[in-house]
């Protein structure tokens, strides 16, 4: 038997660890990588309360969450490449412009 | 007691890979610690009964996002990054404060009487059939808007990741070089 408490504490170390890399890191994939992280913790507490109310309408929001996610990271790539492939960096610190 | 030793194990894998994601200097490490990190969270969605979730997690998320993830890695032939000032400036500022913010949430979900209500293992069980029953009767709306959501997110994705003379080329059809134009048509006149 697991408290409700450790899983929603689990979900906040993944969300944490998930706004750390947002913050610190300077690749714009890594940063990607690291709202993906921040989703799962998300999912995770949703997995939770539905368990912890007996409502299975949470475990749907997960579905919803996670087809956002995929069609999030499907574009969220595809203007990774096309902003290398105009500034020839992934270095979020020299992508500080909008135009060329 | 054995549903809280798995807890604990795979919840530690969970941590472990998520900070590894932060240390990690290259991003295909980055990469493959978050593909850990999902599998286990995988397991702890299968402790909470939630098999449909668990399946998908492993199907669409450490299968089919992180392969996308992978593969922009080596196209872009991402290395090494390398740390600038404002990542040290986010350090000193950002570890301290998300610390003191984890530590304050983790103590006020512990302190709460309600939320120390004991689940046990697969608390409510998510079967497909149930999750289905859901997903096209009472949500039905949402998941029909979805489909034209990821619709519109890979048209987005084929533009922005075309060359810009390949969509440009589209509209007026300028003659093409003449190397491209025999790597189109070898052989064959235009």
């Amino acid at each position: 038997m697991v408290p409700l408490s450790y899983y929603l504490i689990l979900s906040g170390i993944l969300f944490m660890c998930g706004v750390l890399g947002f913050l610190i890191k300077r690749n714009i994939i890594t940063i990607f990588m690291s709202i993906e992280l921040m989703l799962n913790g998300v999912n995770l507490s949703f997995v939770a309360f539905a368990a912890h109310w007996q409502a299975l309408s949470g475990q749907v929001f997960v579905f919803f969450v996670m087809v956002v996610a995929a069609a999030e990271a499907a574009v969220g790539l595809a203007i990774i490449i096309a902003v290398y492939r105009t500034r020839e960096t992934l270095n979020v610190d020299q992508v500080n412009l909008l135009k060329l | 007691m054995f549903h809280l030793i798995l807890f604990l194990f795979f919840g530690a894998i969970c941590v472990a890979g998520a900070v590894n994601l932060l240390v990690q200097s290259h991003p295909i490490n980055s990469a493959l610690s978050l593909i850990a990190v999902m599998a286990s969270l995988a397991v702890e969605y299968l402790l909470l009964g939630a098999e449909f979730v668990a399946a998908v997690q492993v199907i669409v998320y450490a299968g089919a996002i992180m392969v996308l993830f992978l593969i922009t890695i080596m196209l872009l032939n991402a290395g090494k990054e390398e740390r600038t000032k404002g990542s040290r400036v986010a350090i000193l500022l950002g570890i301290p404060g998300v610390a003191i913010g984890g530590t304050l949430g983790a103590w006020t979900l512990l302190q709460r009487s309600d939320m120390q209500a004991p689940m046990a293992i697969g608390a409510l069980p998510g079967f497909p059939k149930e999750i289905a029953r859901l997903l096209f009767h009472d949500f039905l709306l949402p998941f029909e808007v979805t489909s034209v959501l990821i619709l519109i997110a890979i048209m987005g994705a084929v533009v922005l990741a075309s060359r810009p003379e390949a969509v440009a080329g589209a509209h007026h059809s300028p003659p093409p070089p003449e190397e491209t134009r025999e790597l189109i048509a070898p052989g064959k006149e235009r």
